[in-house]
């Protein structure tokens, strides 16, 4: 899926996590933020990864400013920004978060 | 999750599609029902983020046993098809279709669920539907609503908008919402499916909640919308049955076991033949009981 | 060597040290022998001296002891005073023993350290930055962490030897008489100060308040007072305390207490006479609004309550509800007003609160403690020291202490953010589970099986919802996944005792 545009979804509530997508070249690069990294940093990348590749979206600049989300949040996040960042907001494709 | 047409539903508790805090604690506080708001409490620009988070959430987050219900957007905006198809999918228990006026409008969100159903390979017929009645139209209209679809779960008046609609607005004795809570009241009894009241949103005027709520539940109302979680357990407590009601449910519930361990069909108490809508509200009562913890495992009475 | 609650404690540092493993909560009846200080014999009307300089330079020695106590909180003055004076005069190797460090501490505690000034720390607790310099190895030798009776504890028998204690009040007359109860800065109880007044070899008083003689109620009296300096403000009124005490209205924080509520209330010790001690925090004052409600219906009134004081149990002592309390500190303004004015308002110190080798403290005859926690294990072992992410910020307080109540309840969410609360195994164990009766959660109550009597009363409450805290910890599992390990290096930044002053745990730098 080619990215069109910066595609932002979710905010910096508590619980929440805001993704910032962008067009790259070397593959899912996340830059993430998050008080719970040490923990979970790579737990909350490999979500953001996987529901991209999923989505069909190979490379790409991934800002993450996370707020203690679950990944269920992180997944969805993902997945809104990806369909801003390519402009396919009118097609949701769910079976991405399934 | 399927929907389940009769149940308990005393409180149906607003949660902001949106809000993933809000979303992810709304099981742990014991409301019969939950309400996932896609329309009113979601932004025009958010909306796809939240459908989003609200169709991943129906997925994966323990709600406690609680019927999910979703609101989606009206059938005049941009959303609706897609919200009908998202929570389709997500195999919600009942889809909350807002500014109902007419039956034409349920009979075209069931038309619409049905080809969601069919496409995502969802089981006909496993979703609920339920109508927010919040206009003058939608309130004379309220009968033939009521029975326009077998899936119909319950009616629900919304005071804001249709004080608007009636050119008034909402006042603490709520005599402008009398003729719309009867008449949605009476038409959703003889449909026979659920109904339930109003929002109250002034979370500091106690007694006024408790006097609504007391007000509706005379009426006869089945439960009522709530934008707090404070608010469950002063619902659950008008709610609650006496302990006559209780005594003299749990002696209907006897005479019935009486009957059929006779093999009886006429179930009598007291020398009296005991009819179908009274059993019915004594399998109301003693399920309202358990509930609320009123009754213990044997159905004897432990309140105070 | 790994001691009771299955911690792997450094055989060097042990040795060195001469600690020992705990072994058990049990206390039992050990003869211990106390110390007392030196008297320096004073005579003459007036301690009252202007410069602090002067007093430090009498009185303080390279490699000394010094104290302070905590109950301006973060409104404190004479800290900062005092340890400015201490840095600039090129003072080494000082012991720091206060009776807990604040925020408004934090920056002159680090520049001490990394001047040498300060080389040894006991305290309740720390948090923010200290807590973080410290957790990344900036102090040398070990923190030592101490309960508030174990403090009093160790001061009695000598393991703390305070050299100079200096201590900031709200008023004295010139012969050293001193309460926390008028002037500018008042915070009600001094209760852990007055440990130090009666210990301390030196005791240094810092007012801006001399008042005439003899000033009474005398908190501190006048035979255990070296000086009195006079400086210009020894606090910040409004930061001491929070000011109007405000309900949380966090539904999720309502639910744990109304759940609190019902475990005392179904509890074989809630009856005429019953005592508590709720602490402070959003849920506990939301318990004790529900507790007066319940003991209103049922007509039950308490002995006491204990421990920290909030402005709602000050409350409960005004219409009778509660007979009398036994303060040892104020957390809010409302509290500390109400000591000066109600007689069934107590001071206590330290000792009489919580030391476990007493002749019996009052948290001995405690039936009911509601008690946080930053994380709790499926043993109950509770740590309330450091963050998920390994690092110091928090404080022991009465924790254990408290503890020792007939039924001890833990409340907490079942998870903060993406952190569970109920966990495997806690990172740092510092009151252990085998003095924890009930934790209490949104999902559900778990009760220790130890307490067989407690699960058979609950059983016949259908309001609670008993459940395996194994499970809750499974549900809070469920919720936020399986965290990556923290990674710490071998070296020790602090020691955990239990009250007894046995090692309970270490806490070790982390690696970043």
């Amino acid at each position: 899926m080619e990215i069109k545009t910066v595609g932002v979804a979710g905010t910096l509530e508590s619980s929440d996590i805001q993704i910032m997508i962008s067009a790259g070249q070397n593959g899912i690069e996340v830059d993430l933020d998050s008080e719970v990294a040490k923990s979970y940093g790579d737990q909350i990348k490999k979500v953001i990864t996987e529901t991209l590749n999923k989505f069909g979206i190979t490379n790409a600049k991934v800002k993450a400013t996370d707020k203690g989300a679950l990944d269920c949040v992180i997944a969805a996040r993902t997945l809104a920004a990806a369909q801003r960042a390519t402009e396919t907001t009118d097609q949701p494709r769910l079976e991405v978060l399934q | 999750m399927t929907y389940v047409k009769n149940r308990l539903r005393r409180t149906m508790m607003f949660v902001p599609g949106n809000n993933p805090a809000m979303v992810k604690d709304a099981g742990i506080y014991g409301a019969d029902s939950i309400m996932l708001d896609l329309e009113d409490a979601v932004s025009l620009t958010e909306k796809d983020a939240a459908r989003m988070l609200v169709f991943k959430a129906i997925k994966t987050v323990d709600f406690g046993g609680a019927e999910i219900v979703v609101r989606i957007n009206g059938q005049d905006t941009p959303f609706y098809d897609q919200d009908v198809k998202a929570m389709v999918r997500a195999g919600v228990d009942v889809i909350r279709l807002p500014k109902t006026e007419s039956a034409a409008m349920i009979k075209k969100l069931v038309a619409d669920m049905e080809k969601a159903e069919e496409e995502y390979g969802i089981q006909k017929d496993s979703i609920g539907v339920m109508a927010a009645i919040e206009s003058a139209k939608g309130v004379l209209n309220a009968p033939e609503i009521a029975t326009a679809t077998p899936l119909m779960m319950g009616l629900a008046v919304s005071g804001e908008d249709y004080t608007a609609d009636m050119h008034t607005h909402r006042y603490p004795d709520g005599r402008e919402l009398e003729f719309a809570r009867n008449m949605v009241l009476q038409a959703a009894r003889a449909a026979d499916v659920y109904a339930f009241d109003t929002v109250f949103s002034n979370m500091n005027d106690t007694e006024g909640f408790y006097r609504e709520t007391k007000y509706i539940y005379e009426l006869g109302y089945d439960g009522k919308s709530l934008v707090n979680p404070r608010q469950i357990p002063m619902v659950n407590k008008v709610f609650n049955p006496t302990k006559e009601e209780i005594e003299n449910a749990l002696s209907v519930q006897n005479a019935i076991q009486e009957a059929k361990a006779k093999g009886s069909g006429v179930i009598s108490m007291n020398g009296k033949m005991v009819d179908k809508p009274v059993v019915e509200k004594a399998n109301r009562v003693i399920e309202t009981a358990k509930a609320s913890n009123l009754i213990d495992e044997e159905g004897n009475y432990i309140g105070e | 060597m790994e001691n009771k609650v299955k911690r792997n404690l450094p055989d060097d540092l042990m040795t060195k040290m001469n600690l020992k493993p705990f072994e058990s909560v049990e206390i039992g009846n050990p003869e211990v022998k106390r110390v007392a200080p030196k008297v320096q014999v004073t005579t003459g009307e007036s301690k009252v001296v202007d410069s602090l300089e002067d007093v430090i330079k009498k009185t303080l020695k390279d490699g000394m002891t010094i104290s302070f106590h905590h109950h301006f909180r973060n409104g404190d003055f004479a800290f900062n005073k005092v340890m400015n004076l201490i840095i600039k005069m090129g003072y080494q190797n000082l012991t720091l023993a206060p009776s807990s460090l604040t925020g408004v501490m934090n920056d002159t505690v680090i520049e001490a350290i990394k001047r040498g000034v300060i080389t040894n720390i006991t305290s309740s607790g720390m948090r923010g930055s200290l807590g973080d310099f410290v957790s990344h190895g900036g102090l040398e030798n070990p923190v030592i962490f101490r309960s508030h009776g174990n403090r009093a504890r160790s001061i009695e028998e000598g393991e703390i030897k305070i050299d100079v204690a200096f201590l900031g009040v709200p008023n004295a007359d010139p012969a050293g008489n001193a309460n926390g109860q008028e002037g500018d800065a008042v915070f009600g109880s001094l209760g852990y100060a007055l440990i130090d007044a009666q210990y301390a070899d030196k005791v240094v008083l810092l007012t801006d308040n001399i008042v005439d003689y003899p000033n009474t109620p005398a908190s501190i009296k006048q035979t255990q007072v070296d000086y009195v300096v006079q400086v210009d403000q020894i606090g910040d009124a409004d930061k001491i305390g929070s000011g109007a005490t405000r309900f949380t209205k966090d539904p999720k924080e309502l639910k744990i207490a109304q759940t609190v509520n019902q475990v005392i209330t179904n509890s074989p010790y809630y009856k005429q006479g019953f005592s508590f001690q709720t602490g402070s925090g959003g849920a506990a004052l939301a318990v004790t609004r529900y507790l007066r409600e319940s003991m209103l219906k049922d007509g039950i009134k308490a002995s006491f309550a204990l421990g920290g004081i909030t402005k709602p149990t000050t409350d409960l002592l005004e219409e009778g509800l509660v007979k009398k309390i036994m303060d040892v500190q104020d957390f809010d303004k409302g509290a500390a007003a109400s000591m000066a004015q109600n007689k069934n308002q107590q001071e206590i110190d330290a000792s009489w609160y919580a030391d476990p080798h007493n002749k019996g403290a009052v948290v001995n005859n405690l039936d009911v403690a509601i008690l946080s926690a930053l994380q709790i294990d499926t043993n109950f072992n509770v740590n309330v020291m450091t963050g998920s992410d390994g690092v110091i910020r928090g404080a022991i307080g009465g924790h254990q202490d408290a503890a020792a109540a007939k039924m001890t309840i833990i409340t907490a969410p079942l998870v903060r953010g993406r952190n569970a609360t109920v966990v495997p195994e806690v990172e740092t164990v510092v009151t252990p589970g085998d003095s924890i009766d009930v934790l209490v959660t949104e999902r559900g109550i778990a009760i220790n099986p130890r307490r067989k009597d407690l699960i058979a009363a609950f059983a016949k409450v259908p309001e609670l919802n008993i459940v395996d805290i194994k499970e809750l910890q499974e549900m809070a599992q469920k919720q936020v996944g399986i965290p990556k390990p923290l990674e710490y290096t071998d070296r020790v930044v602090a020691l955990i005792q239990y009250r007894d002053g046995t090692i309970i745990d270490t806490i070790k730098q982390v690696k970043d």
